[in-house]
């Protein structure tokens, strides 16, 4: 006797693909497009997130754990290892100024305190307009020319605290 | 072809083993125990917690013994004096910032850190402690796990088993440095995240640092409240794991003790979850046959494969991470819920016991079943259908607690209307078993045939394998079942939810050609749940299921739908399978949630 | 020079026509490019000092249809800044040093893992990347070059971090072994090497081992980048032949009060002022993958311990015990004795603890945290104490 084959076999879809997206999800989407899918891509799309929007924020791990079939606690532990994948909120300047040993020795303290004045805000915070977060780096490899810091990718060296007015100054003005 | 031999000498013993062998594995066979924290024979090497570090001849570093494998000619001392202030080093670096409140710590006695520093007799910690206050705040959020970040060593077991054994990925290592932590998703409550709750993360946790909530009080309290009408119900791998916390080797069949044990606690009646497994088998095989004929004989699309739903871990893990097969489950509760639903209506009833007096409580091998209790759509009776879930370790330290003897108990019997169960019952606490108990039943009920296996053991869905398939065909049909004859049955099998994703993305793709599958949460089914005795190997998993086996090869009954209370459950109150009262009180529904 | 014991060379920087080396190179075998490499004794310029010759040897024994050649641009040592300014100035060499290493051990793609801290570098470099694949392309050579970036985590130097980090995970360094050699990027054998070694690498396959080989000393052959900083009139990079003295160096490059240098950055070596004649620059003495920080007498060497001691406690990958709970408790009693809190005898716990990080650790990171801590607390055990 000739066997039946198979019985109908269906698997239900209640959750067809979104057709709304979001301005982050999207973006990340985008990446995903361009870097690809695969686990090695996770850490090029994160910078990209960073580079355009300053931190992670929740919604953009939850999206590019979506887009790469990841879990979201994944992507959140991959990123928080990495100092300069922030997952809380960030100003749209990040200052970073290098705290390493020359630097200490040629004073990145006072730096500091020069910024905190004109900018009113403590290290490791963000001011409340938004515009700045004042943190410290660990060696930012510019020994020879201590103090350094660096605003988002731009570096400046030898800065002493006069300089450091100016450079934040000049930055106050880009960022209304 | 057998594998290269490597020859060394590990304290100056010769000896040859294969080659990719771990200096660790090879210790072992010499009978040399190197102690370990990190390492776990369930879960890849990590070699991070430095503690089996040991002396190799010739070389500056101390190699980690479960992480290196061995060489040709290598000399390995274990003890030496270098290795020896090593590992004291290790243990008192651990214990350093660990919230050593030991006396206190619901691991005491059972904590890998507590016996190492016990072993090494370290003494007065010299170094400074690095606790602070802040990280003493323990997680409660979750009805099943608590996780108490200051008694963590950050091994990373937790999160190697979250991943690789369960592929649910709720728990992960985050930061680096001084402030690397276990942790969740941003840290949110475990409650919060996509943790499925199977306990599989606190069966590894060296530490007490992921353990179950406990519920042993509110129990007690329950059972020693006259006004108070308190019945238990043991599911199926309880008893033979229970043994474990009482020195008895694993799979030790000790049914008739822990009801022994359990009515000395005082429950007022002691029945069992088998019973209502038996239960599940009849109206979970009558589902599958509705959804085959919905799609042979009316032409319907229902949805198929067909899923069991017993393991609470797995449907959570399938409503956080396949929603778009959430109609592909089996609508049926899990045997402990069908049992409350049934407890304070039937039983009530007949016991003449008004529901809201009664506390209906659950001995479970599972951490999950402890959320399970408490889904809101879980009040089929009208109340809490299940108050309390008790894990088997919970149990054992009720039974300490209660001062029992539990080797020297007589055996006892289950009392009767929800405690009759037959073998098919039994087994549903392996892997492949909830599958062979159907079989059994289904093959029966469609050909009044026994199904086609020597003494009904359904072996090919049997074994810790990750994936099992089987098929059946039926043949000579009964004539009500005409639309089966000569159809091939196809089932699938799987354990551990990282199995089970595997299978999933096969289902979503449509080429599995299963028409039933059935899947539990836990590595090698219920046996090796995330609430059973600890510690948790391979081996001992294998002879629980033995356990489970024997016993229902010894009983009397095997078959679901032979279970006599069983068969007056459906005469006098349900009526039939699938019937209105199934309905409200054996069936339930699934939500999506979200992904993180 | 004023001092005729320290001699300048110029092989990093010398703009040469790298296409031509790259045209002469590919014209060879990979064995004869491997035996002039082994032969003119180059080593690891990252700091390890792991025989590139031999590595590479190693890689192209695999067999694998896919092999890596990773350039380390990870330079996150603090006191070093030679990569930088080597990347800056002669990209088009690191590039072709690349592709000699890609010929050598047969390996058709390769990847620049560059700092975050270096992103303003990324134009450039992206730029120069292109040409050079494009050249590599006319040529039929069957070889590109990436880059990935790094975000900010020193331990990704270690090589197994940084193929993790590429590979999109946490830069927790490896088990080894096995060796990236034969299982690096993606589980394919691969060769890692530094900027500066690849370079060299290139230099070598130009002019052949033998000038190379007749600098510096038998252990430490040829020239190395030195990043120097602290308390010196001529901070900045110098190419100087290997095996001088400190103290020859110190003469050089100090401001006359040097009371200490510390050789080989944070987790390198800090050699006191009545060392200084006695300690040889190179793998014979204390190695340094070029960073030379000098400090003067109006320092406190508690604050610099300090400094570093804060450096690893932050940066350690944090996986293993030795490292992440050592470095704490390193740092935390340190200033426990400094404070009074505890006796001045606790530092000898401290070093026997710093005994077991360096012997235990799972990676360089924990193993190298004890030589800057002995060494400063040997050599100045007052400044820490009072």
């Amino acid at each position: 006797m000739p066997t039946k084959v198979l019985i109908y076999i269906k698997v239900h879809i209640i959750n067809p693909t979104k057709n709304f997206m979001t301005r982050i999800e999207q973006f990340v989407k985008e990446q995903a497009d361009y870097y690809g899918r695969r686990r090695n891509s996770l850490m090029p799309i994160l910078q990209a997130v960073v580079q355009s929007e300053r931190y992670l924020s929740e919604e953009a791990m939850v999206a590019v754990a979506e887009e790469l079939d990841l879990s979201t606690a994944d992507v959140f532990g991959t990123a928080s290892f990495y100092t300069f994948l922030d997952t809380v909120p960030r100003g749209k300047n990040i200052i970073k100024v290098c705290k390493t040993i020359t630097c200490h020795m040629k004073g990145k303290d006072e730096i500091i305190s020069t910024i905190e004045d004109q900018l009113k805000i403590k290290l490791g915070s963000t001011s409340s307009d938004g515009r700045f977060s004042l943190l410290q780096a660990n060696c930012l490899g510019w020994c020879h020319k201590g103090p350094v810091m660096l605003v988002n990718d731009e570096i400046y060296t030898e800065i002493t605290p006069e300089k450091t007015v100016e450079v934040i100054r000049d930055y106050l003005k880009k960022t209304k | 072809m057998s594998k290269f031999q490597v020859n060394l000498k590990i304290n100056n013993l010769a000896i040859a083993v294969d080659e990719g062998t771990t200096i660790l594995e090879a210790a072992r066979q010499l009978n040399f125990n190197i102690p370990t924290l990190c390492h776990h024979d369930d879960i890849c090497v990590a070699g991070n917690c430095r503690v089996c570090v040991v002396e190799q001849k010739g070389s500056r570093l101390l190699p980690a013994a479960c992480a290196t494998p061995v060489g040709e000619g290598m000399e390995i001392l274990t003890n030496s004096m270098k290795v020896r202030q090593a590992r004291k080093h290790v243990v008192e670096l651990l214990l350093s910032e660990h919230n050593a409140d030991c006396t206190r710590c619901i691991k005491n006695g059972e904590c890998e850190l507590q016996k190492m520093s016990n072993e090494y007799r370290t003494g007065n910690n010299q170094f400074i402690s690095l606790l602070k206050e802040k990280d003493k705040v323990i997680d409660f959020s979750s009805p099943s796990i608590s996780k108490d970040d200051s008694k963590c060593i950050r091994c990373q077991r937790c999160v190697r088993t979250c991943a690789e054994m369960q592929a649910v990925n709720a728990l992960t290592v985050a930061y680096k440095g001084n402030n690397m932590r276990i942790s969740t998703f941003l840290n949110k409550p475990m409650n919060d995240v996509v943790c499925t709750n199977c306990g599989q993360c606190i069966n590894r946790c060296p530490t007490g640092s992921l353990t179950e909530r406990t519920y042993v009080d509110q129990v007690f309290e329950a059972v020693y409240d006259p006004t108070k009408f308190v019945v238990v119900q043991t599911a199926p791998a309880t008893r033979v794991a229970i043994g474990e916390e009482f020195g008895l080797e694993p799979g030790t069949r000790v049914t008739g003790k822990m009801v022994a044990a359990l009515r000395r606690i005082g429950f007022d009646k002691v029945l069992d979850t088998d019973f209502s497994a038996d239960l599940t088998i009849i109206e979970e095989g009558y589902e599958l046959l509705s959804r085959l004929k919905a799609a042979l004989v009316d032409g319907k699309a229902p949805a198929l494969p067909m899923m069991t739903s017993c393991s609470p871990g797995w449907i959570k893990f399938q409503e956080h991470l396949y929603p778009e097969l959430l109609e592909n489950l089996s609508s049926c509760k899990s045997p402990q819920q069908m049992f409350g639903a049934l407890a304070k209506t039937y039983y009530a009833e007949r016991m003449n016991k008004n529901p809201a007096d009664m506390i209906v409580v659950s001995i479970m091998p599972c951490t999950a079943k402890k959320f399970e209790a408490n889904r809101p759509e879980m009040r089929g009776s009208g109340y809490k259908d299940v108050d309390f879930v008790l894990t088997t370790r919970e149990l054992g330290m009720m039974i300490r607690q209660a001062g029992i003897d539990f080797n020297k108990l007589e055996n006892e019997s289950y009392d009767g209307m929800l405690g009759e169960s037959t073998g098919a019952g039994v087994i549903f606490g392996n892997t492949g078993g909830v599958m062979e108990a159907a079989l059994r039943t289904a093959y029966e009920i469609i050909t009044g045939r026994e199904v086609p296996f020597s003494n009904l053991s359904i072996k090919p869905v049997r074994g810790m394998e990750g994936v099992k398939e089987a098929a059946i065909r039926f043949k000579d049909v009964l004539p009500e079942w005409n639309f089966l004859e000569g159809v091939e049955l196809k089932v699938g099998i799987t354990h551990g939810l990282a199995n089970a994703k595997l299978l999933m993305d096969k289902v979503k793709e449509g080429n599995t050609g299963f028409h039933f599958i059935e899947i539990m949460a836990c590595p090698g089914g219920c046996i090796g749940g995330g609430g059973q005795p600890l510690p948790t190997t391979l081996a001992i998993r294998k002879k629980r299921a033995s356990g489970l086996y024997e016993e229902d090869e010894k009983m009397i009954l095997r078959k679901s739908h032979e279970n006599p209370e069983v068969k007056e459950l459906y005469q006098s109150f349900l009526h039939q399978p699938l019937g209105h009262r199934s309905h409200d009180l054996l069936h339930t529904h699934y939500y999506s949630r979200k992904k993180i | 020079m004023k001092n005729k014991t320290i001699k300048k060379v110029d092989l990093i920087f010398e703009q040469v026509d790298h296409l031509a080396i790259l045209d002469k190179t590919l014209n060879r075998s990979s064995e004869e490019i491997i035996l002039d490499i082994i032969d003119s004794g180059l080593r690891g310029r990252g700091g390890a000092g792991f025989p590139t010759g031999l590595k590479w040897k190693f890689a192209r024994n695999e067999d694998s249809e896919q092999k890596y050649v990773i350039c380390n641009a990870d330079e996150g040592e603090p006191g070093t800044f030679k990569d930088r300014e080597i990347l800056t100035q002669v990209p088009e060499k690191v590039l072709t040093g690349m592709a000699v290493c890609g010929k050598a051990i047969g390996a058709s793609e390769g990847y620049i893992y560059l700092r975050a801290e270096y992103n303003f570098l990324l134009p450039m470099l992206h730029q120069k990347i292109d040409t050079f694949n494009n050249v590599l392309k006319e040529k039929k050579f069957d070889f590109s070059v990436a880059i990935r970036s790094g975000s900010g985590a020193y331990v990704c130097g270690e090589e197994t971090a940084l193929m993790e980090s590429m590979e999109g995970f946490r830069g927790e360094p490896r088990n080894k072994p096995p060796f990236p050699t034969s299982k690096g990027y993606l589980g394919k054998p691969t060769s890692i090497n530094n900027v500066e070694t690849l370079v060299f690498a290139l230099m070598i396959a130009n002019l052949g081992p033998k000038m190379f080989k007749e600098l510096g000393t038998f252990d430490s052959r040829g020239s190395k980048v030195f990043s120097i900083s602290g308390d010196t009139p001529s901070a900045g990079i110098y190419e100087l032949e290997l095996g001088m003295t400190l103290e020859d160096f110190v003469n050089e490059f100090g401001d006359g009060d040097t009371k200490a240098v510390q050789i080989g950055g944070a987790s390198g070596y800090c050699v006191a002022r009545k060392n200084f004649k006695s300690t040889v620059i190179g793998f014979e003495g204390i190695p340094t993958g070029g960073s030379m920080m000098l400090f003067n007498s109006s320092r406190s060497m508690y604050n610099i311990l300090r400094d570093y001691l804060e450096f690893f406690e932050e940066e350690s990958c944090g996986q293993c015990t030795p490292c992440r709970i050592g470095c704490q408790q390193l740092l935390k009693g340190v200033e426990a004795v400094k404070k009074g809190l505890k006796p001045p005898s606790y530092l000898e716990n401290l070093q026997r603890l710093s005994e077991t990080m360096k012997i235990a650790s799972k990676c360089g990171l924990g193993q190298s945290v004890g030589n800057p801590f002995n060494s400063i607390i040997n050599n100045f055990r007052e400044e820490i104490i009072y």
